[in-house]
């Protein structure tokens, strides 16, 4: 099972992704932004970071890369794509998910373990959790505000496309406290915290069991593989 | 040179940070008139050669699609300068 990694220009997380889709039993198969062969992959993950120092806006740049019309190219045909923190921006950028991010409320960079509540978990990299299953996973982001129209907030939320909500405080001044969207047809999944970086036992966020053995991360990436499995 | 040139704000409604601690600073100053300021962006796109209503037309689009969002700010003008 080939699960692509883009790496942009600024990227900062594609070895953490491609060592969390090896730990949840996949290949990792690195990508290049300027090379528009996704080598055959069964999915794609547009990690965290930066990209092209993030200018104009985050992840417009990137949006118009070559690697990136593939997946948009791909991902209307119903290719699993996750896009986390700056791979969040450049689906909202692509328009594969609605809506913009902006500055986060407070104007400072926020990094923390967060709470999420995952309320839709009938997408292509959700589908191991329970419905309502609260997981904690890191943040780190400076330009995490989600905001959108009050038709597409609206559209979002009878539709049940909010896949992840913040629990236990708001970090950025997200609307709605939307922490990741899905599209209608669930393969395409962005979000501003980090599944990547809680996947392994010594690495991840404290818990009430003991410190740094969260793993909640590890369920989105083992979600595609079964899915991908299954199809 | 011939360019044309694209204006672009954040939207009325969204908090302009970089605009606020300007206003604060000026009011420091002594501006105390200035009731707010608010910072958008200037981009200008050179050309070799005349620039043509194709080319103008094309940077409009370019404006809308590329160079703003429109969920978070509004094309406020694209002008041809000889």
């Amino acid at each position: 099972m080939k699960i692509g990694v883009i790496t942009y220009p600024g990227t900062l997380d594609d070895r953490d992704a491609q060592r969390a889709i090896r730990l949840a039993g996949g290949t990792p198969v690195p990508l290049w932004h300027a090379d528009d062969d996704l080598k055959k992959v069964d999915a794609v993950v547009l990690p965290g970071g930066f990209s092209y120092g993030d200018y104009l806006r985050c992840g417009a740049i990137a949006a118009q890369a070559p690697a990136t019309k593939e997946v948009i190219r791909l991902a209307e045909k119903g290719l699993p794509v996750l896009g986390i923190c700056n791979g969040f921006q450049v689906l909202v950028e692509s328009h594969l998910l609605p809506g913009g991010l902006i500055r986060n409320e407070k104007q400072h960079f926020v990094c923390k373990d967060q709470k999420l509540r995952v309320e839709n978990n009938q997408t292509s990299w959700t589908n191991m959790f329970e419905k309502d299953e609260e997981i904690l996973i890191p943040l780190k982001n400076g330009e995490g505000g989600y905001i959108a129209s009050d038709e597409t907030l609206k559209m979002l939320e009878d539709e049940n496309l909010i896949t992840f909500r913040y629990l236990d405080g708001n970090p950025n001044g997200s609307l709605n406290d939307i922490a990741g969207l899905t599209n209608k047809r669930g393969n395409v999944v962005g979000l501003m915290p980090h599944p990547e970086h809680a996947v392994e036992p010594g690495f991840g966020p404290d818990t009430k069991t003991a410190m740094r053995s969260g793993i909640d991360g590890l369920k989105f990436f083992q979600s595609v593989l079964q899915q991908v499995v299954n199809a | 040179m011939p360019k044309i040139i694209v204006e672009i704000m954040p939207k009325q409604d969204l908090l302009d940070p970089q605009g606020k601690a300007v206003a604060n600073s000026l009011h420091r100053s002594g501006q105390k008139e200035i009731s707010a300021v608010r910072i958008g962006k200037r981009i200008e796109l050179h050309f070799d050669r005349e620039i043509t209503d194709k080319d103008l037309e094309e940077a409009k689009t370019q404006a809308a699609n590329f160079l703003s969002n429109d969920v978070i700010e509004d094309v406020v003008a694209v002008t041809k300068e000889d």
